[in-house]
């Protein structure tokens, strides 16, 4: 796949929808194409985060440890980003991310993320956009939780 | 050493010193001889005195003495010769003097020189071995750089003057002498007036001197804390580059260099002033002579002859005058300097030669205990550290010592290391005090390890041995020429008064490393780098560096066995594409257009960097096949694509880093290239423009950079350029390419690369780690193992060890101590650049080496960084403030107020 295929990749995830398609190309070239196998691990809960992944073809699990074992709670497809989490807030990984098939991944390192984030505000305002989405999500799965355990009390 | 340098000079060299002088004197006969015989020759044969008459002959070379009571005895009854015959062979005789005078120049230089030499050997000699009996309070108030400027360059100067020291006076001094009686002879008046001159020079010059010499001290002064300052902005450059203090030290150096600009400058002036001094005084004699001569001879009480005489020896006068008040001169300059130095290295507690004896015996283990009694240790300030302490360390004990920073347990254990001393009380090893038994004792059954480590310039392996060289252990044995020149270094060590221990025997003890030779001490050591968690370190500093073949076959020809190996690892474990292989009709995706094209390393100068472009076989092939129009089309392109993703960016945009072709420089300078070069063809590009686009294209790697440049055409084209180029590869240039070739050996690569004669995919996230720690498995295989760490070993650490890391430092540091066997060990907080866990692992496996490497009776004293490790040892202390304040087993230390604190 080429530079200009990656752009065209990178225009279909929302984060970077609205951002110009040379610096898009630029970000593709700064970043390392990867290839995972099956079952392969992209990063490990608890590692330090040093990079984002924006994945280009494939799917993969995202996995959490908890006491009685790894629990799955999404997956990702092509056009999506994982990793961001990590290095936005200096966090350890808070989740596993596993290949599920053939999987093809950008790989931008965190000192380029956050200098793109810094460079294109529109990118930024999408990311916020994304987490908060994301917070009201689980803040309604967690409520959701809630209420049924007091239900079964 | 002798307080002055005559002295110094005089006490070693007398005999030699009697010798030369002897040799001067006899040096007198010919020169004299050499003297009268040209009058000789032309009274005699040319002038034809004594050959009045045809055939008149004369005795040549009769020789007899009128000796008393024996007569006139005849020792050569002389040959007859006539006039001609007679001219040949007094000439033959001059001859013969001028040779046998140069001579005995010669001898006497030669002598000179090398008594010079070998006195300069042993002061150098002499000051070193002060060095390494200064005691250790010492070293906090001297700067290297100045005592090394002090033993290389200003005693230089001493071994020049020595050779002058008793000659030049004897020998100027004469001759002066002799011209001034000479004078005195012809005429008192006149002899007064050149005595009165000699005089006011004698004097009045050495007295202008002085203020030379005052300056000259200065100047040595200056020059030596010039030598002191740079070493230090050497040594603390990093701490300048963190607080932006390079233009303090820029002043501090422009400052210093002003001073020594000024002494120097005065110090020709003063020169040149007291020069044009003594010629005026020795110009002006001749005037006094011709003024007051002349007026003697026109009163008719001088003859003309003898104003000629006087004049003519007058001029033999000045000469030596001169060189003597210029020995003079070299005699107090000289003596200033070794003053100088010799109040620098006079130094109080010099350490006993006798404590430093080379022994080169079977040192036995310690008899008795190590006890500290009362001891006091103080710093340099005079505060105290540790006060009155009294503890015994039996043997067979592993101690603890714990306490907050600057608690005193640190400076119990330095002083015990003997790296302090005591201010009063006693370390006492069984009944003999610790300062007083040898070294060759203290130093090799004692081991002490602090976290500063030192390391001398040199490879990791002799850096870890350096523990084991205490005395020449093993004389190597030499061939005869060997042997000779090794008798000849004995011979003048002796005579300079040094030590005539040979650097080039086996110094390594290998008994004390458990081990009985050079052969199984590889075992100790392994066992040794593994217990410090260095010997991943090692195997990837080998990974890293690069092998003769020619030196190490047996390893290299193994590592291109085991290319076929990695490929089958890498096979099984379903990873072929994580390294792609170079093959030679093959192009390589994964390395760049460059490599792909030459196929090999470029070694010699006629190819490498900008070279090759201009070197006319590769142009030739590369223009044959059209290649060139075909990378000049793929450079243009990166070029413009480098331009359009990177022009507007900062120079110090974190994104440049991706850029691997270009600098952030080079941006705005193809910007212009591509403008000019647009539209035109490749033929009408100049060769400079062509250099610089083509260049581009050789660092292209396509999964890396993407611009999809790569066509199966290009690569087809490129890979048959490859072929052509080493099938017609002429003579010359055949050493200036090393080939990629699948069943040798690449000298030029490192060890890893030749393994892996391949490039690891950039598709594969984490590829060179998982790469790395597939083949340090692949090396770990018995017999290449200990090849591949020996490679390691080879790695030069540079000044002070600054090539390894802090922690790997300190990991050797522990490591070369745990290498020798010893009845106590000291570990005086030796890691402390390493994290928690890795401190205690490594505390826990050197007990146990410790443990299994020495008998019962060895003891162990640990200053431990913190509290967790106590349970490990025997017994605890704890230091609080300089005193003891707890003593016991680990179990019975709970209720201790300051071991509590410590813990929380």
């Amino acid at each position: 796949m080429l530079l200009k295929d990656e752009v065209q990749m990178l225009r279909r995830v929302p984060l970077f929808s609205g951002v110009d398609p040379t610096k898009l190309k630029l970000l593709a070239f700064t970043s390392d194409r990867v290839h995972y196998a099956a079952g392969e691990i992209l990063f490990r809960q608890g590692d330090n985060g040093d990079a984002a992944y924006v994945i280009l073809t494939g799917r993969a699990d995202i996995l959490v440890e908890a006491p009685g074992g790894q629990i799955k709670v999404a997956e990702v497809e092509n056009n999506s980003i994982v990793g961001e989490i990590a290095i936005l807030c200096d966090v350890s990984r808070t989740a596993t991310v596993k290949a599920s098939t053939n999987l093809e991944a950008l790989r931008i390192s965190k000192e380029h993320f956050l200098k793109l984030l810094t460079d294109f505000p529109e990118m930024t305002i999408e990311i916020m956009r994304e987490l908060a989405s994301r917070l009201s999500r689980t803040t309604m799965e967690l409520t959701d939780e809630r209420s049924r355990a007091r239900k079964s009390d | 050493m002798e307080k002055g340098l005559t002295h110094y000079i005089w006490t070693h060299t007398r005999p030699q010193q009697l010798w030369i002088l002897f040799i001067v004197a006899v040096s007198m006969i010919p020169y004299f001889l050499s003297f009268d015989l040209p009058k000789q020759i032309v009274n005699g044969p040319i002038q034809g005195q004594g050959f009045e008459g045809e055939a008149a002959r004369q005795l040549f070379m009769r020789i007899e003495f009128g000796l008393p009571f024996v007569g006139n005895v005849v020792f050569f009854p002389g040959i007859e010769l006539n006039r001609l015959e007679m001219l040949i062979a007094l000439s033959l005789v001059f001859l013969a003097l001028v040779v046998v005078n140069g001579l005995f120049k010669l001898y006497i230089n030669t002598y000179k020189g090398r008594l010079g030499e070998r006195l300069l050997r042993r002061i150098r000699f002499e000051l070193v071995d002060r060095v390494l009996r200064f005691p250790p309070s010492q070293f906090k108030r001297i700067k290297g750089a100045e005592i090394s400027s002090m033993i290389k360059d200003e005693v230089e100067p001493m071994g020049g003057f020595t050779g002058d020291a008793f000659v030049a006076p004897a020998l100027l001094g004469g001759q002066a002498a002799t011209a001034l009686f000479f004078i005195f002879v012809q005429n008192v008046w006149l002899g007064l007036i050149a005595g009165i001159i000699v005089a006011v020079q004698a004097v009045l010059i050495p007295r202008m001197r002085r203020r030379l010499l005052v300056l000259g001290r200065e100047r040595q002064l200056t020059a030596r804390e010039l030598a002191g300052r740079v070493s230090e902005i050497v040594e603390g450059i990093n701490t300048i580059h963190a607080y932006d203090t390079s233009n303090f030290e820029r002043a501090d150096i422009a400052a210093r260099l002003g001073r020594i600009f000024k002494i120097r400058y005065d110090l020709y002036q003063w020169k040149f002033l007291v020069k044009f001094i003594n010629n005026f005084l020795a110009s002006v004699t001749p005037f006094l002579f011709y003024l007051i001569g002349g007026y003697l001879a026109l009163q008719g009480r001088l003859d003309i002859g003898q104003l000629v005489a006087v004049i003519a020896a007058y001029k033999d006068l000045p000469g030596p005058l001169k060189e003597l008040i210029d020995w003079d001169q070299a005699r107090q300059d000289v003596q200033v300097k070794y003053n100088q130095v010799v109040e620098q290295f006079k130094v109080d507690n010099l350490i006993d030669p006798a404590v430093q004896e080379v022994s080169t015996g079977e040192v036995a283990p310690l008899a008795g205990a190590l006890a500290v009694a009362n001891l006091t240790l103080a710093d340099d300030s005079g505060a105290h550290t540790v006060e009155h302490i009294s503890v015994q360390f039996p043997r067979g004990e592993y101690a603890a010592i714990i306490g907050g920073a600057a608690a005193g347990g640190d400076t119990l254990a330095e002083a015990i290391g003997r790296s302090v001393w005591p201010e009063s009380g006693r370390i006492a090893l069984g009944d003999a005090d610790l300062f007083g038994l040898p070294e060759s004792v203290v130093g090799r059954r004692i081991t002490y390890v602090s976290s500063d480590a030192y390391f001398f310039y040199g490879t990791l392996r002799d850096n870890l041995l350096y523990s084991l060289k205490h005395a020449p252990l093993r004389e190597p044995e030499y061939e005869d020429a060997h042997a000779s020149f090794r008798k000849w270094e004995i011979t003048e060590a002796r005579m300079a008064g040094n030590p005539d221990h040979d650097i080039e025997s086996d110094w390594i003890d290998y008994e004390a490393a458990g081990a009985t030779g050079p052969e199984d001490l590889f075992a100790s050591v392994t066992a040794v780098l593994d217990s410090v968690y260095l010997t991943k370190d090692i195997l990837e500093l080998a990974l890293r560096s690069s092998v003769d073949p020619l030196t190490h076959e047996e390893l290299t020809s193994h590592i291109v066995k085991l290319r076929h190996t990695f490929r089958d690892e890498l096979d099984k474990a379903g990873l072929s594409n994580l390294v792609v292989p170079f093959e030679p009709d093959r192009y390589n995706i994964e390395a760049t257009v460059g490599e792909n094209l030459l196929f090999g390393t470029a070694i010699g100068e006629q190819l490498v960097g900008r070279a090759i472009g201009r070197n006319a076989y590769f142009r030739e092939v590369v223009g044959r096949s059209g290649l060139d129009r075909m990378l000049y089309q793929m450079g243009y392109e990166i070029a413009e694509n480098a331009v359009e993703l990177f022009a507007g960016l900062p120079p110090d945009h974190p994104f440049f880093q991706q850029l691997t072709f270009m600098t952030p420089d080079d941006i705005p300078m193809y910007q212009q290239l591509l403008q000019k070069l647009k539209g035109k063809d490749f033929a009408e590009t100049t060769d400079e423009d062509k250099h610089n686009i083509i260049r581009l294209s050789f660092a292209y790697i396509e999964p890396r950079h993407r611009f999809g440049l790569l066509t199966d055409e290009l690569m087809k084209t490129i890979v048959d350029v490859r072929l052509a180029f080493h099938e017609g590869l002429p003579e010359s240039l055949k050493g200036a390419i090393d080939r990629y070739d699948p069943h040798s050996y690449m000298p030029s690569a490192s060890l890893m690369d030749n393994v892996l004669f391949g490039r690891v995919s950039h598709r594969h996230a984490d590829g060179p780690e998982r790469v790395r720690t597939m083949v340090i498995a692949l090396l770990s295989e018995p017999g290449l193992y200990d090849q591949v760490l020996s490679i390691g070993l080879e790695f030069n650490l540079g000044a002070g060890g600054r090539r390894l890391t802090q922690v790997q430092r300190q990991k050797l540091n522990l490591a070369r101590a745990l290498l020798r066997r010893s009845d106590y060990y000291i570990f005086n907080r030796p890691l402390p650049a390493l994290d928690g866990r890795t401190q205690e692992q490594i505390c826990r496996n050197v007990l146990t080496l410790v443990r299994d490497n020495n008998d019962k009776n060895t003891s162990i004293i640990w200053v431990l960084t913190n509290t967790t490790l106590t349970d490990l040892f025997d017994r605890v202390l704890i230091f609080d403030k300089g005193r003891l304040v707890g003593d016991g087993k680990h179990a019975e230390l709970a209720d201790n107020a300051t071991f509590r604190e410590l813990v929380s």
